[in-house]
């Protein structure tokens, strides 16, 4: 009953590299060298200005600090109390979304994988024709504000998202590709639908699960434009939304941080500035690189086996 | 009479089992078909907001028919001409440059002879992807900010004179594609690189016996098994080119306005003309236009692709 199959190699065999061609080989790694630096560099230099102390930022950026300083960090633990609570919002609205979106997906999935589902075709291309025509962000606004009344509630970045056709459609590729003779086993031993979708077609897809389940993570916790069309209230601030408003706005900074008894006192000029807004943004990649790797076996995969339709 | 009635009731049998396996299945898809009808398929409906002056207290039903008023109101302004433009010219260089880095990483990505040397790459080729726009324009910002900026400090100190980055827009075309490679094509050249994976390693020890170099095995036996792919991808992408990236050009712009000249695209423009502007009629008129366009977009492509490689077909 084992199925699980020899899992495809995501790079080829090793190969003895011919000394006489040492000059191509050169070139060849100068060019994936060259885009790996330019990648790490780029998130380095955000690092680099977030360890800056803020009396040292008058003198402009730098690729090194001129000595490191984490005085950014403590000031964001000690006093962004709204940071955490858009970091709570995020950390609510990626769990709870991808929980439900990949229960109410792989369910989807399951029913259009059976042969014997009458609705099978026609429910395909209802899921196809949503990807194909759209009624674009207006009328969407305008059901969601006036009708529904979903705006400034944390439903509205859990619902209008929460069944990705592209998703289903690979998940029912990955359960229709499971042998149908596991299926009728099941079903012979008397198991319900239910039954053979959660004892049968889940496990056997995991793979398939988690690397929707980490693009779902990943969509939900990167995403800064949902909340940007409807969300207006501060404690619903998700933290990709809240830090792309600090970027156009120092302002909306300092309303995050809890005043004292003396707030008329505070030196505007002593605040914390770019150095807090670059910590604050390398506090909210960490979560996406921390959690990538427990999904990178699967998703590298995914993407090198090619299943551009699965 | 049992045997009788069990005798009409055994074919029956089955049918019944049909129906309640089809039933099961039904309340297994219900929740995502509920779903896709109300978030997807009501706003459809809502095309008609485009054909209406809307009032908030009449709705949309009741909100007067102003015909194709909206449209008009669009394709006769500046900003038709300079969203349009804006939005295929730079999908356009997005496209072009981007597929032209992907295979170039590909293909060197391909003749790396060392695993660990390809797994490293493959995880920082992927970091970009794993990132939000906002974290882009964080980046652009530590780049470009006019007096701190990592770039006009370089500038100052090979002694010439700081540039304004965020007010002259004639820079932004060449910007945007540089942001738009580094977050893309990282991971688009893994695709490539998977495709290659898939040909038959004789053929390059073939090659390789012959006395081919890595740069000949590179250019005449891997590119030309490339090649279905890339026709197959970059016509999928032209499908797509009706359709800007916001998170690009809102993000990494910081929406600046005295941008707009090389940065305005149509998703911006729609984005605005609703929550800035509050023109629901035409923003709803401009995204209906971009809808068809692109479905026709779309499904032209796709007939093109079904001709060339059946399963890469998207229909």
């Amino acid at each position: 009953m084992d199925y699980t199959a020899p899992p495809p190699e995501t790079t080829r065999p090793a190969r003895r590299s011919g000394g006489r061609e040492g000059s191509s080989l050169w070139l060849m790694y100068a060019i994936l060298l060259l885009f790996a630096l330019v990648i790490l560099f780029s998130f380095w230099i955000i690092i680099s200005v977030s360890l800056t102390s803020t009396a040292e930022l008058r003198y402009g950026f730098r690729i090194l600090p001129p000595r490191f300083s984490l005085e950014a960090y403590q000031y964001t633990f000690a006093n962004m109390k709204g940071i955490w609570n858009a970091y709570g919002v995020s950390a609510v609205y990626a769990l709870l979304g991808t929980l439900l979106a990949v229960a109410v997906m792989s369910a989807f999935a399951y029913a259009l994988s059976r042969p014997r589902f009458q609705a099978r075709r026609g429910l395909t291309f209802y899921v196809f024709f949503t990807m194909l025509f759209s009624g674009g962000l207006t009328p969407s606004y305008i059901l969601i504000k006036q009708y529904l009344k979903l705006y400034d509630t944390i439903w509205v970045l859990i619902l209008p998202g929460l069944v990705n056709c592209w998703h289903v459609m690979m998940l029912r590729t990955t359960m229709q590709s499971l042998p149908s003779s596991l299926y009728d086993s099941a079903r012979i031993d008397g198991a319900s639908e239910y039954r053979v979708f959660v004892s049968v077609a889940l496990p056997l897809s995991a793979p398939a699960l988690a690397t929707v389940a980490f693009m779902g993570l990943l969509g939900r916790w990167n995403d800064w434009y949902t909340p940007m069309i409807y969300i207006t209230k501060n404690s619903l601030f998700p933290i990709q939304y809240l830090l792309q408003r600090m970027l156009n706005n120092i302002q909306e900074a300092m309303n995050m941080i809890e005043f004292s008894p003396f707030a008329s006192s505070v030196d505007v000029s002593k605040l914390p500035r770019e150095n807090l807004r670059m910590a604050m943004m390398v506090i909210t990649i960490f979560p996406m690189m921390l959690v990538f790797p427990l999904f990178q076996r699967f998703f590298i995969r995914g993407i090198t086996v090619g299943s551009m339709k699965g | 009479m049992t045997a009788i009635r069990r005798a009409i009731r055994a074919p029956n049998k089955a049918a019944r089992r049909n129906i309640s396996e089809n039933a099961q299945l039904w309340t297994l898809a219900l929740p995502a078909v509920i779903q896709l009808f109300v978030f997807s398929y009501l706003p459809i409906f809502g095309v008609v907001l485009a054909f209406k002056k809307f009032n908030v207290t009449k709705g949309i039903m009741g909100s007067a028919w102003v015909g194709l008023e909206n449209f008009r109101f669009y394709f006769t302004s500046l900003d038709a001409s300079r969203t349009l433009r804006n939005t295929l010219t730079m999908n356009a260089l997005f496209i072009a440059i981007g597929t032209v880095c992907s295979i170039a990483l590909a293909l060197a990505l391909f003749e790396a002879p060392k695993r660990g040397h390809v797994k490293f790459f493959q995880t920082v080729f992927v970091l970009p992807h794993l990132v939000s726009w906002v974290v882009v324009s964080y980046i652009a910002y530590t780049l470009l900010q006019p007096t701190s900026g990592l770039i006009n400090g370089m500038i100052k100190r090979l002694g010439g004179t700081a540039i304004q980055w965020y007010t002259q827009p004639k820079y932004w075309p060449a910007i945007l594609v540089c942001f738009s490679v580094w977050k893309g094509v990282g991971m688009s050249s893994l695709y490539y690189y998977g495709s290659l994976m898939g040909v038959d390693e004789e053929i390059f020890e073939a090659a390789r016996l012959d006395g081919a170099g890595r740069l000949q095995i590179a250019w005449h036996v891997s590119l030309p098994f490339l090649v279905p792919t890339i026709t197959v991808l970059t016509i999928l992408s032209i499908g797509g080119i009706f359709r800007a990236d916001f998170g690009l050009f809102y993000n990494v712009t910081m929406n600046n306005g005295m941008l707009y000249p090389t940065t305005d695209v149509i998703d911006t423009y729609i984005y605005r003309a609703l929550m800035k502007v509050g023109n629901i009629g035409m923003s709803s008129a401009v995204g209906l236009f971009q809808s068809l366009v692109g479905m026709a977009l779309v499904l032209a492509t796709n007939a093109i692709v079904r001709r060339i490689d059946a399963d890469r077909a998207l229909i």
